[in-house]
């Protein structure tokens, strides 16, 4: 073990980490946005993405029939070409679990895992036995993936203890049932100092995941966010032999965007992650750019909007 | 495809327009060499011809530099000063326009990666022409007196580096000052100064202010022996540097010398490590190492030494080296024959004296001149490595134990152009950077540069700045009589 679970060494283990510097970070995340990706390696690229959009739909309108249209998509993005692989799952408020796992068993999607949000998301302004019903709600529906937030109030007042115990709770919750995503709200935190210590934590807290924002907040997955994690997983790699997943979510809408985030994979924590059970995109709108920019490269033309499908 | 591998995106070169033969650049206009000799540039990743350049020699030197001092009296410290700083920005809006153009040529002629000709060469260039005319009718302000005059006819003569960069730190503060230049690129890169010999007849610039001679170190030793010449700035080697000292020791001509460095790099167990393997990065591989600033000597405090070497040289099996032209490329060519032997020259003087090399697993290219990324490890100050300036890709690695130790170090060397500091600490950072004898001291990044920032070395590194007021003044004079 690296900490023995108190407080106090939890403390010392981050204090003790580099820090960031912020001018240096956004350096080299504005470098690697320069790598020009074309041809074959394009092509691989929008597949790969495709395959690791979590396709979300989270407002407070949401209702079966929009989330039984998502999985459709989520299925079969582009009805016109089945070469195109699935996405990486559909990610859904906990009352749209069940539903969601219904219908994608339905249609040929069981191996699409639902992730549902939970401890009060997006806010996470809730009693702890509120955030573990909200969890063991969620599980007992179908959830695949649980992704909660983090308590950004008691981390940003250094009740880190608290924010590590919480997520521990709800990792025991998951048990081998559910992957658990740990939400940093990064947009929140600010500084990438913060970033890397609530990424550790996280980490050393048991996430199968750490996860940029609930894309309630901007900013969201800006490239140097996504930079500094990427350096926590394949350090904390290093140190313990174990792979952590990454997943940028909210901001990222064009293939450009979910390109660029490949390269960040590929340069920082290296090819291993890129592969959906360690890398996802969370997004809503990316997935039809993407697959316009696939037609694109098929036949050489743009098609209009209406070539895709809008769910 | 397996995995992610970046296909081959390169810059078109159709946009070069790279002319078979170029005359000599005087009076505002190509002329062919009084003797008619030549001598050819090749792009070094490929070893193909690019064209065929004429060789100026004392006759045609006398002639450029005639041409300069009759612009110099007619035309050019006549002309209201404000008149000039138009020229200036005329000037530096058309490099704006055609920057991809120099870009390219940049790139063919000197090997360096078209990403780095793109996003820094050439906008710089540019800028320090920008920065310089607004200074054109501001020169009383610059420090040297109430009613500065201009030095007179300037020769300049500049390295294989940074052509079209160097070139613009050179003519823009001349111009501004009201000076007239005479301007010899070097031998392998001269194509960029011939283009922007052909920007000077774009934006009208009278002729004569600007004459370009192409030519080798003969060429570069008659021009600074002209008698009619009043200052010489170069930029290359100590050791050249050094004779042209010499040969103007009994004369009027003043002198700016930018010479050679062997710059530490200093990391402290508190610096923000991932940024600061970045900046090492950026130190000693950005231009191939041709940087005369290059962080070539990486100092770290030993009890992060291994933690910094593992990811060093993770992020160094990162780098990508081959065709210049691809906008993926982090490392080109070398960019002369003779420099890629220089360089095995002295690397090969770490193995024997008992260094430890280390590459990544690089493929180089078959064609060209190319060296791979390489560091050495235990390397002690004696090392002929940790002396003697290399100008490539190459890093020699020492370790300090304490703050002091590590000052020590990074002074003891003959040169003294820059040096960087890596800490969170902002007490140690300004402590360090009183410390060190360097003209330029980057904190917590590398290789940054600014029109505004003077730049200029310590000991053998130099004479003079170049950049800011500082740079300008080296163009002015308080007395009226130097210009005669």
């Amino acid at each position: 073990m690296i900490i023995d679970g108190s407080e106090g060494s939890l403390k010392k283990f981050l204090s003790d980490l580099p820090p960031v510097d912020q001018v240096g970070a956004e350096a080299r995340a504005a470098m690697l946005s320069t790598r020009s990706i074309k041809t074959t390696s394009k092509a691989w690229a929008i597949d790969m993405a495709i395959s690791m959009v979590d396709l979300t739909t989270l407002e407070g309108a949401d209702s079966f029939g929009k989330v039984k249209a998502l999985c459709a998509k989520a299925v079969r993005p582009d009805p016109t070409d089945l070469t195109v692989p699935s996405v990486g799952a559909i990610c859904v408020y906990n009352d749209m679990v069940k539903i969601a796992r219904t219908e994608l068993d339905a249609i040929g999607g069981k191996d699409i895992p639902v992730a549902a949000v939970a401890t009060a998301f997006p806010s996470g302004r809730a009693s702890r036995a509120v955030k573990e019903l909200d969890t063991q709600d969620a599980i007992n529906a179908g959830a695949n993936e649980i992704d909660m937030v983090i308590d950004r109030g008691a981390f940003l007042s250094g009740r880190l203890g608290e924010v590590f115990e919480e997520i521990k709770i709800i990792k025991e919750l998951c048990g081998d049932k559910a992957h658990l995503k740990v939400i940093l709200e990064t947009g929140e935190l600010v500084t990438y100092d913060n970033v890397r210590k609530a990424s550790y934590l996280a980490m050393l807290a048991g996430a199968d995941f750490i996860k940029t924002s609930t894309g309630k907040v901007a900013p969201a997955a800006t490239a140097p966010v996504v930079l500094v994690m990427l350096e926590a997983v394949r350090d904390y790699f290093a140190l313990t032999g174990t792979k952590i997943g990454v997943k940028p979510a909210g901001g990222i809408r064009t293939t450009k965007d979910a390109i660029k985030q490949l390269v960040l994979v590929n340069e920082t924590a290296g090819p291993d992650w890129l592969n959906p059970s360690l890398f996802r995109i969370g997004a809503s709108a990316l997935l039809n750019d993407l697959l316009m920019q696939r037609m694109k490269l098929r036949t050489g033309h743009y098609a209009s909007a209406n070539y895709v499908t809008m769910d | 495809m397996s995995g992610f591998e970046y296909a081959s995106a390169p810059e078109s070169k159709a946009i070069a327009n790279i002319a078979s033969s170029y005359g000599l650049f005087i009076n505002g206009k190509f002329v062919e060499p009084k003797k008619g000799k030549s001598f050819t540039t090749i792009n070094p990743a490929t070893e193909e011809l690019l064209s065929k350049i004429a060789y100026a020699d004392k006759l045609d030197i006398d002639l450029a530099v005639k041409s300069a001092r009759t612009a110099f009296t007619k035309v050019w410290s006549k002309m209201p000063a404000k008149e000039r700083g138009k020229y200036l920005y005329r000037i530096a809006r058309i490099m704006q326009e055609r920057a991809r153009e120099f870009a390219v040529v940049e790139t063919l002629d000197n090997g360096k990666p078209i990403r780095e000709s793109r996003d820094t060469d050439i906008p710089l260039a540019a800028a320090h022409f920008f920065y310089h005319a607004g200074w054109a009718d501001k020169l009383e302000y610059a420090g040297v007196g109430s009613k500065p005059k201009p030095v007179g006819v300037v020769g300049q003569i500049i390295p294989w580096n940074f052509p079209l960069l160097m070139l613009a730190w050179k003519i823009a503060p001349a111009l501004a000052a009201g000076n007239t230049v005479v301007l010899k690129p070097a031998e392998t890169t001269p194509l960029t100064a011939l283009l922007f010999a052909q920007v000077c007849q774009q934006a009208g610039l009278p002729d004569g202010v600007v004459n370009i001679v192409t030519g080798d170190g003969i060429t570069g030793a008659a021009l600074v022996n002209h008698p009619d010449i009043n200052k010489i700035a170069f930029t290359g080697s100590t050791e050249v540097g050094k004779a042209i000292a010499r040969s103007i020791s009994a004369t009027k001509k003043s002198a700016t010398l930018e010479l050679g460095g062997k710059a530490a790099n200093l990391v402290f167990d508190d610096a923000a490590i991932d940024e600061a393997v970045e900046g090492i990065v950026n130190g000693i591989f950005f231009n191939q190492g041709h940087v005369c600033c290059a962080g070539s000597r990486l100092l770290l405090q030993e009890n992060i030494a291994d933690e910094v070497l593992e990811k060093l040289k993770k992020r160094m099996s990162l780098i990508r080296v081959g065709d210049p032209m691809d906008k993926n490329t982090d490392l080109g060519a070398i960019n002369s024959k003779e420099q890629l032997n220089r360089i095995h020259e002295i690397s090969n003087t770490g193995d024997t004296e008992g260094a430890n090399r280390w590459s990544p697993e690089c493929k180089l290219p078959s064609k060209g001149f190319w060296y791979p990324p390489t560091i050495f490890t235990g390397v002690s100050q004696s090392h002929r490595i940790a002396r003697e300036e290399i100008f490539g890709p190459v890093l020699s690695v020492l370790t300090f134990r304490t703050p002091a130790e590590g000052i020590e170090k990074a002074n003891n060397t003959m040169y003294g152009l820059s040096a960087g500091i890596w800490s969170d600490k902002g007490s140690k950072v300004l402590w360090a950077a009183k410390q060190l004898k360097a003209g330029v001291i980057w904190s917590n990044t590398f290789n940054k540069f600014d029109p505004a920032s003077p730049f200029g070395g310590y000991k053998e590194s130099g004479w003079g700045r170049e950049g800011g007021r500082h740079g300008l003044a080296g163009y002015l004079t308080s007395d009226a009589k130097a210009a005669k």
